[in-house]
Formats: C-alpha cells, structure tokens, sequence
C-alpha cells in the first residue's frame, strides 16, 4: 500500500528522524498515524446495562468493595 | 470511562439459560482436558480481561502477534494466547467442529468452536516472545514443552472456578463499574506478584499521587521457585492496606494468570490487561516481568515507545532503595548520597532473614507485612 506526502514534508521527516529508534519516514508515519487514531473517542459511555450494573453493585457489597 | 481494548468488553460466558444446554451439548463432543493456566485464559478471555480476544489466536493471527506484536487489525498485543494440543487428543477433530474443554478434574469448562488446527514452530515462539531459546528460561522450557498443535478459535465459558481467593475476584465490569462508583476517573494499575515492602509503597503512593485511585492487581498462578505463596502475598498487601491506604483510594483484586517471564512483551500485555479493568495508568518498574537476566533493566519500559497507541498511560519508575542520610525511599534521580547509605530491597537478604525467624529492618517492611511474613512457617513457592 503507498502513501502520497509532499516531497518537502518527507524530507522535514527524514531529518526529524535522523538518530532515533525510527527506521524509515513509513515508520514514523504509522507511529504518529496510531497515536492519532488512538487518542480519537477515548472517552466512551459504560457498555453495560442499568440492571447488570446493579447486580455488579451489590456483588461488590457483598464482598466489602463499596 | 476508558474503553476496553478494541473498544468492546469481551462477554463469551454461555448464560445461565443456556448452561443445562451446553453441559448437554458438552456430553455428545470430544472432550479436550486443558491445564490449569490454559482454564485460567480462557476464563480471562470469555470474562473480557483479555479482550478483544474472543478465543485462542487462529495462525494469522498468532503469526502477527508473534512478528509484529499486533493483531491484525494493528491493534497492540504482545502475547500469544493459543492452545496446544497433541494429534491424539483431538482425536479427528475437524475444522468447524466444537470440542468440550474439561479441565484436570474433568469438569466442563468450555466449548471450543475450532476454527483452525495449526502446526508452529517452538524455536520461533520462544525466540520472538522471550528473546531467548535458552530452555534455562522458564518461558522458553514450557514453550518447548507444548504440544505440537495449535487449536484456535472462540470460546464460549460454561462453568466458572471457584477458589479460596474468591472474595478478591473481581471482573473487568466489575473494576469498572466499582472504579464509577468510587468516583475515579483516573486509576493506576499495579501489577504484582511479590509481598510489599517500603518501595513498592513508595511507588504506589507516589503514582496515585497524581491520579483518582490505585488498582493493586497481583497476579495469582504458576510462579517459580522461590517466589512468594500467592496466600501470603495477599496476606500481606492486605495488612498493609488495612494500615497505610486511605480505603476509599485504593483496591485490590487478583489476576489469574501464569507469569510468562516474557519481560518487555509481558509489560505491554499486562498494561492492556489492566486496560481491560478499567485503568488508566499502569505502573512499569524495573525488569518488569522479567526473570534472571535474560533482558535489560529498562527494556519493559523502552518497549512502551512501540506502542503509541496502546490507550493506556505508563508510569516509569526507576529502581528504589532507602537511604539512611535521607531517611527515606528515593531513587537514583533524586537521591544524591552515595552508596554507603543505601539499603536495597534485595529478596535474597529477606528470604535469608524470615528462614532465621528474623523481622526484616522497618527500612525494608512495615512491621504488620513483616508480622504476617512471620507467621508462615513456609511462604515460598516449592
């Protein structure tokens, strides 16, 4: 699979990674593509229900957690 | 709350309707007996500790966790969780075919859907998971130990353990809604599998510092000789807890898995674990996971690099000691005296100590862990 970047923005990259852990420019694009990705709808809504949360609740009671 | 790796909570516990079903079902089909470690994973998978695992690791699958150290979705995970089994066991199981899994006892456990049968090579696991084919590696002498076939494919959890650390089971729904109840929003995961001394508070104490709550999580199952009886380490964090943790500030609950001893990749496997529960954070100290001298001191933390998209936080601590010039627990980034004052946490100079009957010095352990240590005539693992 290829990528297009700009000429200059490869070669800002290629001197950015000069001395670091990084490969390639690929490298360091996925890197900085997952870091992206990841930190896109970090904060999500509980995927229980109401009920199973209730039942987890007096389970956690039961057992001196709350 | 943070989502669980992959962004679903696994549930592959066949449900209370179904169970006189499955156990039904579970009578007619070849039945598989499994190790305890194996019956721990698969409760972990089918309780979503191990999600987005739905089941062991089909050969693609394997084959990019082992290369690449992601799934093939490019999702981080480091460990292989796959299922041996000799050609005789599975006695002409088929693809497409379900298998009973029992466990040493017989009892059902769970049902297998196999998906794919698959031979491996033990060479290449053991070389890409621990770094090493040198079989005086604990993980390496089990992973030329499995049997010749791989079996992957979903799970489905009919009957659960039970055993005497019951009241510390907790699952991820459970961390999660207990992490809401409690209020936090931020939660450090400490992964264990050792009694607490002063350093291990320090850190503790230090991380939750900066966040809502502090998870202490040790890990119960297969250890190595030597290494604390999951009882007294138990025993102990609850001591010490009970004298030095506010209780609305931190937990403890225990995970049930075999230390792989799988160094770097075990870091970044037990930080998508505690992922799972709930935390944000997670605690990597020095050689973590590590055994012997198989990795270098920070190579767990190094790892962390690779992952920029793991969806947790880790929390680096460099190696602690206490210094009597500063009459605390420092490290080698704030401590500025010299050698002659430090006392290090050495486990050799505490096993030494409690075989004589002696309380280890109150630089090293707080005197309710030491007094629980004391009471065991044999704390160790044989």
């Amino acid at each position: 699979m290829t990528i297009e970047i700009p000429g200059s923005l490869f070669e800002r990259v290629e001197a950015r990674i000069k001395g670091t852990g990084f490969q390639s420019v690929s490298d360091y694009v996925v890197h900085i593509l997952r870091e992206k990705l990841a930190n896109e709808g970090n904060e999500q809504p509980p995927s229980y229900t109401k009920e199973e949360e209730e039942k987890v609740k007096e389970r956690l009671r039961a057992l001196g957690y709350l | 709350m943070l989502p669980p790796h992959g962004g679903t909570l696994v549930d592959r516990v066949v449900a209370a309707s179904r169970k006189e079903e499955a156990l039904r079902e579970a009578a007619r089909l070849t039945q598989l007996t499994v190790s305890e470690d194996l019956a721990k994973d698969i409760e972990n998978i089918a309780l979503g500790a191990f999600s987005p695992l739905e089941g062991f690791l089909c050969r693609d699958e394997y084959q990019a966790v082992l290369r690449k150290k992601r799934l093939r979705n490019d999702l981080p995970w480091t460990i292989p969780i796959v299922l041996d089994a000799s050609p005789q066991e599975l006695n002409g199981t088929k693809e497409g075919d379900t298998v009973a899994i029992t466990d040493a006892g017989k009892e059902l456990v769970a049902l297998l859907e196999v998906e794919e049968i698959f031979s491996y090579d033990k060479q290449e696991f053991a070389h890409e998971v621990f770094g090493t084919i040198d079989v005086a590696h604990p993980g390496v002498a089990k992973a030329f130990a499995l049997k010749d076939l791989f079996v992957g494919g979903k799970i489905s959890l009919v009957q659960q353990s039970t055993d005497e650390f019951q009241r510390f089971r907790l699952k991820p729904i459970e961390t999660r809604v207990l992490f809401k109840e409690k209020g936090w929003r931020t939660i450090v995961g400490f992964q264990t599998r050792n009694i607490p001394h002063l350093g291990h508070e320090y850190v503790q104490k230090t991380a939750l510092t900066f966040v809502d709550g502090l998870f202490i999580n040790p890990v119960i199952g297969r250890k190595k000789t030597g290494d604390f009886k999951d009882e007294v380490i138990l025993e102990a964090y609850e001591a010490l807890i009970r004298n030095y943790y506010l209780k609305d500030r931190a937990v403890m609950a225990v995970l049930r898995t075999e230390m792989r001893y799988a160094g770097p990749r075990e870091a970044i496997f037990h930080a998508i674990v505690r992922k799972n529960f709930g935390c944000t954070h997670f605690v990597v100290g020095r050689d973590h996971a590590g055994v012997g001298k198989y990795y270098a001191p920070y190579a767990a933390q190094e790892i962390f690099e690779e992952f920029p998209d793991l969806g947790i936080v880790p929390l680096f601590f460099k190696s602690f000691f206490y210094c009597r010039r500063c009459e605390s627990v420092v490290n080698e980034k704030i401590c500025p005296h010299d050698s002659t004052y430090r006392v290090d946490f050495s486990g050799t100079d505490l096993r030494e100590r409690l075989s004589r009957g002696e309380p280890p010095p109150k630089e090293f352990l707080r005197p309710e862990v030491a007094d629980v240590l004391l009471k065991w005539k044999d704390p160790f693992v044989e």
